[in-house]
């Protein structure tokens, strides 16, 4: 091996639940898996950890395996290129290298889905998991006016967090409407562990039904103004935090040729993908939580390994967080009125200064992209070409080198030694 | 009687052709399917280029005309008079610099020899040691989809409608759906998009890669091209790269280039793209740290000689062609519409128009 090559067997990308879940697998069966994640610190999202705030109890067998040889671990590592089949261009903070590996495991998860309205781009205002990984990382919340928004479960999870740094949560407005919230919550008892989550449901200040219309301040958010029943009231705080739900994390699938299936990483029995010798487990097959993250990362490591009976017995486990994926969608399913928010001078992309009104006019999202701009920037429309999705039902375009913001020395390595045989 | 045009393609250069014949009254049709072609993937430096003395003519007309165009460009085509600096690795290119300012000093183009601390003091981010450099103070940089998107909505009597066109011949339009048009002049501006349409035309296909990085303002100030980009650009065969490097108005570093004959396949090719990045690291050192944010391609269409095709088809009355402007069709297309219209409208042209005669290529040479 040289410095610019490295072989493995079994390649997983990513250290959250379901990447930790397949890693446990491998590493059962002796082999030598790899495990790669942006992160600098492992658990993915739900078990994001930092300082004063230690990894939960059931992650911690989990997150042991990454210390097991043969097993190697690989943080702060980023892909930027599938530059041929079995072949990927990574880097972390010192060098790029060609990572060569027999077979994959994508457990790339998902990201929140942030859409525009007026004052989104405030300072103050953030995602729901992003306030809860802020905290995590050491962000100070002590004595702040914290509004929670949005879509979906995490809210509940997000609040949690800011009142444990010290914040007092002042509203959390859930967009679905409460008939389904409830129905939602009359369900949870048939999952394991999930009936806390009715309680918190139930909690004194969580309003369905409502959200936030606009984000007011002049250099930092003030206040926001939210919809319920109709009405609108003003509601004075420091901190929004608003997304609306979770979409899978695709681009990597797709780079490789992967297919996709509703914008989610399309998958058969034991997580296969499309493509031979690729697998795909956790939320960037479809959005469940990290139950069904785990179970399906599971049935990859076996899967990949060549244990199929094992996986074969899984599968009871996996419907029944099948199950829950599927409620959980139908539950908290956006309502048209959030896509009306944005006002014709509000900001789609954020990189690149592009309103929602410069955009509009556009046929698709590569027109949009040429003629604005919009999606040009740094984040390689990651926030604002999610939200044109959302908005205007565009398709992404194909992914491209580099898959993210990489050093030139990195997209310089293919030429240097590093390819072919070795 | 006003003149009914349609022009096949929206690009720079159909919008240049779109544009010029409004200004003589005719009332045009553009016709573009939104497939997109050189304009949206190309690097978009305005610069008088002088391998032939047509290159030169039709570069440097053209460069009056952006000139002209300057004051009313609205802030999203990013004009930027910023010049072109040819960098001299050693004494044997600065020689070739001396002879290139000769050249442009013929045409009335301007230039400044800058030798090694001079050009150290203009871009201190090149790599230290070269010989120097010759300064086009006269050449600009544009963002060429949104200057073509502007030709177009400024110009009255201008209709464009989406719309493939499956078939031309001479002064009629056969649409995608089977519609027919006809007008008084027919120009065919659909960039490599028109070999589908007329098979004999002797256009290739010339690949070009490109990178952008994110924002790092203030680094680089001038378009920096190696003199050895000529002779990239002119191989005929295999793949060539050469560094040339602009900054965007957002402080972004737009990377080139690559040049490949004979492919469509738009993918970037991880081995090309190293190759021209350790090109580019080689000149701008400290490039090498600099996050990328994007890589693409695009095709050029290319004539067996290089200069675009601009005139009547030899075998078809009534059809035009604006075709086969290569890696410099953002440069050239203001000229080429204003050629191709006064040869349409018989009116001597301010340029020697035999040069670019589409029937120069005669049948079989076409290789
Ligand atoms: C911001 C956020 C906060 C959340 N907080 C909670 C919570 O508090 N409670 C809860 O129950 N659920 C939470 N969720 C839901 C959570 O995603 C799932 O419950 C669970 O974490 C899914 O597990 P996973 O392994 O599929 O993906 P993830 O946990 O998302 O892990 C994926 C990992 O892969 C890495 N990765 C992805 N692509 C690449 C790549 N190309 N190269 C390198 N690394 C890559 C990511 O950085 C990440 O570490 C949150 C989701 C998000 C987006
Ligand atoms: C990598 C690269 C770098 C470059 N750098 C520069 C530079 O720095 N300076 C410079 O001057 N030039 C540069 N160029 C060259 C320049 O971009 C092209 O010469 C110029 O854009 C050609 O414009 P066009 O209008 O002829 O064709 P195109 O831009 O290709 O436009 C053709 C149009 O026709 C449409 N079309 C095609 N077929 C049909 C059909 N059948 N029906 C309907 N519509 C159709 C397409 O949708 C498209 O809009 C570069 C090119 C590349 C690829």
């Amino acid at each position: 091996m040289n410095d610019w090559v490295d072989h493995c067997d079994l390649l997983i990308v990513g250290a959250g639940p379901a990447g930790l879940s397949a890693a446990q697998a491998a590493a059962e069966a002796g082999v030598a898996a790899v495990v790669l994640d942006d992160n600098p610190r492992p658990g993915g999202q739900v078990w994001r950890h930092g300082p004063g705030f230690a990894p939960p109890r059931p992650a911690r067998p989990l997150l042991s395996t990454l210390a097991r040889p043969p097993l190697r671990y690989l943080p702060g590592t980023r892909i930027v290129d599938a530059p041929e089949p079995g072949v990927l261009l990574v880097e972390d903070e010192q060098r790029g290298w060609l990572l060569r590996y027999r077979q994959l495991i994508l457990c790339c998860g998902a990201r929140e889905l942030l859409l525009p309205f007026p004052g989104w781009t405030l300072p103050g205002v953030t995602g729901v998991g992003a306030l809860q990984a802020l905290v995590k990382g050491g962000m100070p919340l002590r004595g702040e006016r914290v509004v929670v928004a949005g879509s979906g479960p995490l809210l509940l999870a997000s609040a949690a967090t800011a009142r444990q740094a010290g914040a007092t949560v002042v509203g959390m407005f859930e967009q679905a409407p409460l008939s389904q919230v409830r129905r939602f919550a009359l369900n949870l008892w048939r999952w394991p562990g999930k009936a806390a989550q009715a309680a918190a449901l139930a909690r004194r200040g969580y309003r369905p039904g409502a959200w936030v219309v606009e984000a007011l301040g002049t250099d930092a958010l003030q206040a926001v103004r939210v919809q319920t029943n109709g009405r609108v009231r003003t509601l004075v705080c420091d901190r929004l935090a608003c997304a609306f739900g979770l979409v899978a994390n695709t681009e990597l699938a797709s780079m490789l040729g992967c297919q996709l299936s509703a914008g989610t990483v399309a998958v058969g029995a034991g997580q296969r993908t499309s493509v031979e010798g690729v697998y795909a487990a956790g939320e960037c097959t479809g959005v469940g939580g990290n139950e069904l993250a785990r179970v399906e990362g599971r049935i990859a490591g076996l899967t990949a390994t060549g244990r199929h009976a094992e996986a074969a017995a899984l599968a009871g486990r996996h419907r029944r967080w099948q199950a829950f994926a599927r409620q959980l969608q139908a539950s908290f399913e956006l309502n048209p009125a959030i896509a009306q928010l944005a006002r014709p001078d509000t900001l789609l992309c954020r990189c690149e200064d592009v309103s929602v009104a410069e955009v509009a006019g556009h046929t698709g999202w590569a027109q949009a992209k040429l003629h604005t701009r919009c999606g040009m920037g740094a984040c390689q429309g990651r926030v604002c070409g999610t939200a044109a999705r959302a908005l205007f039902g565009w398709g992404p375009g194909n992914p491209r080198a580099p898959l993210v913001p990489a050093r030139v020395a990195t997209l310089g390595v293919y030429g240097t030694g590093g390819t072919g045989d070795d | 009687m006003t003149t009914q045009a349609i022009v096949i393609g929206a690009g720079i250069v159909g919008a240049a052709c779109a544009a010029a014949l409004a200004q003589r009254g005719a009332k045009v049709l553009v016709l573009d399917d939104g497939r997109g072609g050189a304009t949206g993937a190309g690097m978009g430096h305005l610069v008088a280029m002088d391998d032939n003395p047509a290159e030169l003519a039709l570069t440097h007309y053209s460069l009056g005309l952006w000139q002209g165009l300057r004051a009313q460009l609205p802030e999203r085509c990013a004009y930027r008079g910023c010049g072109t600096l040819w960098l001299a690795a050693d004494e044997q290119e600065m020689a070739l610099a001396m002879g290139k300012q000769a050249l442009l000093a013929e045409q009335g183009v301007a230039s400044e020899a800058l030798g090694t601390q001079r050009l150290a003091q203009l871009e201190p981010m090149l790599r230290a040691g070269l010989a120097g450099a010759l300064k086009v103070p006269g050449d600009a940089i544009v963002y060429a989809p949104a200057a073509a998107a502007w030709l177009l909505q400024q110009a009255a009597g201008v209709t464009l409608r989406p719309a493939t066109v499956q078939a031309v011949q001479g002064r009629q339009v056969t649409l995608q759906g089977g519609e027919r048009l006809a007008a008084d002049i027919v120009v065919l501006a659909n960039g490599f998009g028109a070999k589908a349409l007329l098979p004999a035309l002797a256009l290739r296909p010339k690949k070009g890669h490109l990178l952008i990085t994110d924002r790092y303002p203030g680094r680089v100030s001038h378009q920096l091209v190696e003199l050895g980009y000529a002779a990239s650009a002119h191989h005929s065969e295999g793949t060539s790269v050469a560094f040339n490097v602009q900054a965007r108005p957002t402080g972004q570093l737009l990377v080139g280039s690559s040049r490949q004959f004979d492919t469509l396949e738009t993918r970037v090719e991880p081995a090309v793209l190293a190759r021209m990045l350790a090109r580019a690291v080689a000149y701008l050192p400290a490039l090498a740290g600099l996050n990328a944010i994007r890589a693409w391609t695009g095709f050029r269409a290319a004539t067996p000689d290089g200069l675009p095709m601009l005139g009547e088809h030899p075998e078809q009355p009534g059809l035009w062609l604006a075709l086969g402007h290569e890696g410099l069709g953002v440069t050239t297309a203001p000229g080429s519409a204003q050629l191709l219209c006064a040869l349409m409208f018989g009116n001597a042209p301010l340029i020697d128009a035999r040069p670019y005669a589409p029937g120069r290529f005669a049948e079989g040479q076409a290789a």
